[in-house]
């Protein structure tokens, strides 16, 4: 009997077989190392910062449970009321100037034009080159003395005398824009060129032969159909920013005068150079909520489609 | 048929002139860190020379760069790291994208969830408790504590590619291995994965930029010279108080940069193509 059984199965260890012939089984063989790491390794470190952020923890002590005390200090704390704005003003710029020049460059990519993979493949070098070495070519773009972009824009004359780029509170923050958006720009082109191409050929023609000029081609019939993605887009985008880190690091790092400083910046200063770990870990949960938020309109959007 | 007279002014205006505008946002930036990497001190800092342009171009940065640092050491830690998290994160992706998409099992659903919200954590936010965890694991200070740290992020991105791709492949030809006694996961490995190619090289590739550019856990995990990764290291280690060394920095930051590069110029067509595809379809 065992024999003629053995005979039937044409390969592979009994155990084996019997193993994999369940769906389930081999479904949760499968999806197991992923979901150990990310246990161990996201999970768990997730539900640390909570607790970590209800203590007074300070590098080198583990600290004691405090209850909310961290956060409540926060919101009264002026200069993390200035992280908040800071970070609301950076993602709100950034992502509306990376979506309408995102647009723009979405609509230049779909045409026709020479040598197009390689002008797309080079308009998306500043998302692949690891950032903080870019930023540190803005850095030095932007520096006080030699400033290259002071250099050009003066021998254009479109200012009159030298931007103190990086020194003045104001002008540090449209730095830190103007790299973030040169940064973002290309993801958003790409994503929304890959939502134009969806976009059936004949409704244009149709458009065309009933007299709709490119302008109200573009309000009824491209900016509906991309919205979907669009929304996508922005949503991904928002949340990357709201927790960025190394462009403002590397480039203001938070200043002059915290003049920009956000999230992300303010949680490594306080948690990692100040060695408040329990305060640095609760600036970090502010972050959460916005994840949430993000998670759940996604979420919704995704599930619509 | 006669070409409209305003036609060719109208592509200048509406194509070739923002097109050129965007080419020079995007690519300025790289001429910049290329010029001032192959420019001596006294034409780098001279502010009555043409700036834009080099008059004598040398390799000076280049070799003071390898004598005063351990650039190699960081360059190799970089190829360490991204090669062996981008395999682990492969392996990871192929079985749990296939086990997705194309598996019935309770929890699939919750499990898929979970990966797209993973995917959108950021890293600012639990980087602080994770380095205690890397402590507790007698990580801290070495490269290993990246190799385990980064899969957290690369796997939802590969799994959420790779889902999309292995749907896209008909079931047909896996459902025939199977009845010709293959079993599923010797289908999965000798029908499927060879049919999705170019989305594992795509999700390999993008994985190895995104380990290479990785920048927050590195700062925070390392902290000896030699264990540093490129994207950390030229930042803290040739920035010294005030002094900032630009021609050095700006040599390393292209030895940084040209990996990626030539990487990413080598498979620009599955990279346009991948992102165009798959990037939103999760």
């Amino acid at each position: 009997m065992a024999s003629i059984a053995h005979a039937e199965r044409p390969s592979g260890l009994p155990w084996l077989r019997r193993f994999t012939a369940s769906e389930a089984l081999t479904g949760y063989f499968l999806i197991s190392p992923a979901v150990f790491l990310m246990a161990v390794l996201l999970a768990y470190p997730f539900v640390l910062a909570v607790w970590i952020s209800l203590t007074d923890r300070v590098l080198g002590e583990p600290g004691k449970f405090v209850g909310l005390a961290n956060f409540l200090k926060l919101l009264q704390d002026s200069l993390f009321r200035q992280t908040v704005w800071n970070s609301f003003v950076y993602t709100f710029s950034t992502v509306l100037l990376k979506m309408v020049l995102g647009v723009i460059l979405a609509l230049i990519l779909n045409q026709q034009m020479p040598c197009r993979n390689l002008i797309r493949g080079a308009l998306l070098l500043p998302w692949i080159v690891p950032t903080s070495l870019s930023v540190l070519t803005w850095l030095w773009m932007f520096d006080s003395l030699f400033s290259i972009v002071n250099y050009i824009l003066l021998g254009l004359g479109v200012i009159s005398r030298k931007v103190q780029w990086l020194g003045d509170p104001f002008w540090a923050m449209v730095s830190v824009i103007i790299v973030n958006t040169w940064r973002g720009l290309p993801f958003f082109a790409v994503s929304l060129l890959a939502g134009l191409m969806t976009i059936p050929k004949e409704l244009y023609e149709a458009a065309e032969t009933d007299g709709a000029r490119a302008g109200r081609q573009f309000w009824h019939i491209t900016l509906p159909l991309l919205q979907p993605v669009i929304a996508v887009v922005v949503l991904f985008s928002t949340i990357w920013t709201f927790a960025d880190f190394q462009i403002v690091y590397i480039l203001t790092h938070g200043g002059p005068i915290n003049a920009t400083q956000i999230f992300a910046t303010m949680a490594y200063d306080v948690a990692l150079v100040a060695g408040r770990i329990g305060e640095g870990s609760a600036i970090s949960l502010f972050l959460f909520p916005a994840l949430l938020v993000v998670i759940i309109l996604l979420l919704r959007y995704l599930r619509r489609e | 048929m006669r070409r409209k007279p305003g036609r060719r002014l109208k592509r200048l205006l509406g194509l070739y002139l923002p097109l050129a505008a965007f080419l020079f946002f995007a690519l300025f930036p790289f001429y910049w860190m290329f010029i001032s990497s192959f420019k001596a001190n006294p034409e780098l800092y001279n502010l009555r020379a043409n700036r834009l342009w080099i008059t004598s171009p040398t390799l000076d940065q280049f070799r003071d760069l390898f004598a005063k640092t351990v650039v190699l050491q960081w360059l190799w830690n970089s190829f360490f790291v991204s090669f062996l998290t981008s395999m682990i994160a492969m392996s990871f992706g192929i079985m749990a994208g296939y086990a997705l998409a194309r598996l019935r099992f309770p929890g699939a659903q919750a499990f898929g969830l979970a990966t797209f919200i993973t995917y959108l954590v950021p890293t600012t936010l639990i980087f602080i408790p994770l380095a205690s965890v890397v402590q507790r694991l007698g990580l801290s200070n070495t490269i290993w504590s990246l190799v385990i740290t980064y899969p957290t992020f690369l796997i939802p991105f590969c799994t959420w590619m790779l889902i999309a791709y292995f749907k896209s492949i008909p079931k047909d030809m896996e459902e025939c291995a199977m009845i010709d006694g293959c079993t599923r996961i010797g289908a999965m490995i000798r029908i499927v994965l060879p049919m999705a190619i170019p989305g594992v090289i795509f999700s390999a590739m993008f994985s190895f930029t995104l380990s290479w550019n990785e920048f927050v856990y590195a700062l925070t995990f390392i902290s000896s010279t030699t264990h540093k990764t490129m994207s950390v290291a030229v930042p803290t280690e040739l920035i010294r108080g005030d002094a900032y060394f630009w021609g050095e920095l700006m040599a390393a930051s292209l030895l940084g940069s040209v990996p990626v590069a030539v990487l990413y110029s080598f498979f620009m067509e599955y990279f346009v193509s991948g992102l165009t595809a798959g990037a939103l379809k999760g």
